[in-house]
């Protein structure tokens, strides 16, 4: 009997209990400080002269328990209404921040893109722009330099992709089969943890040309010239192998992400099937295609498609491998250039919309 | 008939058995050495750096990083002075052999196997070489002193001039990271984990469909919000502040953050929920008390991820901070020097190295929550273990579910009741129907 009244009382909670004008106040008053405190804040640290780390320090704490505070005291107000505006406002707090950020942060921006590239603009004045339709997009798919960006884009997505779902499938299944299988993976998966900056600075020195009779420090350029061949500009003459060089990059950093999923996706097959088959008379090689391929057929999906959205956003590698020269662009480099060496916004807005169209595209395989 | 079967079949089984045994033998030993083999190629590029970076600057430029362990080289044996007058333009006699001067200059192997080459032409002393096993391990911690120090510093060539040059002020700049990437990793954890529960557990018009965005935006690249966010920072005037960054990095990280501490909150067991609404809590309480510590390995993983993401983020930090000079980020620094002196190898392996410190920490130490975070989309496993939550519950803290065992997590999930009953303003999750759940991954 007894929890059944207390889930009565339970259900109507703020109808019996009136609304509490002293809470309800300090809740609004405490809100109203935090509001005034994270704005003084503001204004103190763009303005700080103290040292360095205490700046940082002040600011993370700012931040964080701002934002913390701002959640605590808007529900302290939204708890003390009467019941029926508080059954409106309680969602609010807890999934309004959020739908907020998204649709300052991603929602409108797609489309304030697409509008943007119907135009020409080369200032954030809109007053300035001119409209030219779909001009902008007829040019980026005309322009000989877009056009390389286009094709390096598929290579990357072609070969970049391919690479590190046959590696890391291959990997994981020898991991699965060694003896020292932990430390394989987490070797493998290491450089998920590398930024494209660092991992461009590590192969930029793998690369490194120095002309022939100097001593090469670059490793691959050592190991061709010790088996006699003449070294060579891994990166910048060797067009458009060049771009390879660069993919290599991307599967040497991604194949760990590959293997991990790949890795779990075979753990789950059934051991049993597999028995079955070698006491058949499977060998490897067929009970790798003709079992371990189709059981993980789904997770080999996922993973590919994955990886071709993640080859159509990449920027960093090429950016600081080559700055987008020695016909290395891609769309994203493009874009970044058209936009702040050209200040050319609408054409960089456009090509962008080609790379969004092209993740769309990828995410319905 | 049956006896000579049994005879001639039993070798054969034991010839089978030995060879099949032998098969498994050598296919071990090549799955072995194949996968040592993929490791080390995997690994050399980041040792290479590594080493590199503690070499000093002249050895950089001169020998391969590799040159640290033993190998074959030439070095001096003997030097051999021919005296100043020694004409230089007839054949030369060094060690009962003719050289010409040309040959020394270039270097020329005699008789014996030594090679000789000038070691001063002007004095005419020749040097000479054998081959011996040598490693090349002269070691330095210069070389991040000089990155680190903002200061100004000098430094001794070879030929012996001092020569001075500014600091990379990469320890200004670490500082920097860890500021916006703090802030960028708790900021989007918070809403994203306030939001997840109000999408799981809270009723409320349109619910379905605001989900339905979020997840669908998962899918939209960063890049494209990028032209108009920077205008509005232009009109808000934070351009170049570490707040924009937050901000940028809370709203390209929501996405997957409410998609993924959803995927979580929603499978907590829904009687917790039941006994604390009786008792008279409210859906904050409920939120901060129960939710967040049960929910620790799900934020944990998207930590990490996040955390990883920010501090290596190149993109984000070069639009919205740009050039100013005091709040440049690692990677922005990094680039940087690629671009300001990429001949410097001393100075850019250090460089990178630094920038690689914290994630490689991050990753060692909590990399089964990255992996169980990464698998969370794609592989339906593991999510939430019943019994690691009565666990928690009882010891009244999340952290009991990082410590609980991991493996057989079959019971996750809601047990399949007809009737639903609904207290306060909560209701059973929203489910997503299964195709569409995994596409997104």
């Amino acid at each position: 009997m007894r929890p059944s009244t207390q889930l009565e009382r339970q259900a109507t909670p703020a109808s019996t209990a009136a609304v509490d004008p002293i809470k309800l106040l300090i809740g609004v008053a405490g809100l109203g400080a935090t509001l005034a405190i994270m704005w003084l804040g503001f204004d103190f640290l763009r303005n700080s002269t103290l040292p360095k780390v205490v700046t940082a320090l002040v600011a993370i704490i700012w931040g964080v328990g701002g934002v913390a505070a701002l959640f605590y005291t808007a529900n302290l107000v939204v708890e003390q209404t009467p019941d029926t505006v508080r059954r409106v406002l309680q969602p609010l707090i807890f999934v309004g921040p959020a739908l907020f950020m998204l649709g300052w942060f991603l929602f409108l921006p797609t489309l304030r893109t697409g509008y943007m590239s119907l135009f020409q603009a080369s200032t954030f004045d809109q007053s300035q722009w001119t409209f030219v339709g779909l001009g902008n997009y007829l040019e980026v798919f005309t322009q000989r330099t877009m056009l390389t960006a286009f094709r390096n884009n598929v290579l990357w997505m072609v070969f970049g992709t391919a690479g590190c779902v046959v590696s890391g499938l291959l990997i994981a299944v020898l991991a699965d089969r060694s003896r020292f299988e932990s430390l394989a993976k987490a070797l493998i998966f290491l450089p998920m943890a590398i930024s494209f900056v660092g991992a461009s600075v590590i192969w930029r020195f793998i690369y490194y040309y120095a002309p022939p009779g100097e001593s090469q420090i670059g490793l691959l350029n050592a190991m061709v010239t010790g088996l006699g061949f003449q070294p060579q500009a891994w990166t910048t003459l060797l067009q458009p192998w060049n771009n390879f060089f660069l993919i290599l990059i991307m599967i040497w950093l991604q194949t760990g992400f590959a293997m991990v999923i790949f890795s779990s996706a075979i753990k789950a097959i059934p051991s049993d099937v597999i028995e079955a088959a070698r006491v058949d008379g499977a060998t490897e090689v067929q009970s790798f295609f003709n079992i371990t391929i189709p059981s993980i057929q789904g997770t080999i999906l996922t993973v590919t498609t994955t990886i071709i959205i993640f080859s159509l956003k990449i920027f960093d590698v090429v950016l600081v491998m080559t700055g987008g020269q020695y016909d290395t662009q891609v769309i994203a480099t493009q874009f970044y250039r058209e936009f702040f060496t050209n200040r050319n916004f609408g054409y960089g807005a456009a090509s962008r919309d080609r790379a969004l169209a092209g993740c769309l595209a990828g995410d319905c395989l | 008939m049956s006896t000579t079967t049994a005879t001639s079949a039993a070798p054969k089984a034991q010839t089978r058995a030995a060879s099949g045994k032998r098969n498994k033998l050598i296919s071990e030993i090549i799955v072995n050495v194949t996968l040592a083999l993929v490791c080390l190629i995997w690994t050399i590029p980041t040792i290479g750096l590594l080493v590199s970076s503690f070499r000093t600057r002249d050895d950089i430029i001169s020998s391969g990083w590799w040159t640290i362990f033993p190998h074959q080289a030439f070095e001096e044996v003997e030097r051999i002075d021919l005296g100043r007058e020694t004409p230089l333009d007839q054949p030369i006699t060094v060690l009962g052999q003719q050289v010409t001067d040309q040959q020394l200059r270039d270097g020329i192997t005699l008789a014996d196997g030594r090679q000789a080459q000038w070691y001063s032409r002007i004095q005419r002393i020749v040097s000479l070489q054998a081959q011996v096993w040598t490693t090349n391990t002269s070691f330095t911690l210069e070389n991040y002193q000089n990155v680190l120090t903002g200061q100004q510093y000098t430094y001794t060539l070879a030929d012996g001039t001092e020569r001075t040059e500014q600091g990379n002020d990469m320890s200004g700049s670490f500082l920097n990271s860890l500021t916006v990437a703090i802030p960028a990793t708790i900021i989007p954890i918070l809403i994203a984990a306030f939001a997840a529960y109000g999408f799981a557990w809270m009723r409320f018009p349109g619910r379905g469909l605001l989900f339905a965005i979020v997840v669908a935006l998962l899918v939209v690249p960063l890049q494209i919000a990028l032209i108009p966010i920077l205008r509005d920072y232009t009109s808000l005037q934070i351009n170049g502040t570490f707040l924009a960054l937050w901000l940028a990095h809370t709203g390209f990280g929501l996405p997957l953050a409410t998609y993924l501490l959803y995927n979580y909150i929603a499978e907590l067991p829904r009687e917790i929920f039941e006994s604390a609404f009786i008792d008279g809590a409210t859906p904050f309480t409920v939120f901060t008390r129960l939710v967040l510590p049960l929910s620790v390995p799900a934020l944990a993983s998207f930590a990490i991820f996040q955390f990883l993401w920010v501090w290596n983020d190149y993109l984000v930090g070069l639009i919205f901070i740009g050039s100013t000079p005091n709040t440049q980020l690692l990677t922005m620094r990094l680039a940087e020097m690629v671009g300001s002196r990429g001949q410097d190898w001393h100075l850019l392996t250090a460089g990178a190295f630094i920038s690689m410190l914290l994630p490689l920490i991050v990753f060692f130490s909590l990399q089964r929550f990255f992996v169980r975070g990464l698998l969370a989309g794609s592989v339906k496993d593991k999510r939430f273990n019943r019994k690691d939550a009565k666990y928690a519950m009882a010891l009244g803290s999340g952290t009991a579910c990082c410590a609980a065992p991991e493996g057989h997590c079959n019971v996750f999930g809601l047990p399949h009741t007809p009737r639903r009953r609904r207290y306060y303003n909560h209701r059973a999750p929203l489910r997503l129907p299964v195709r569409f759940k995994k596409k997104l991954w």
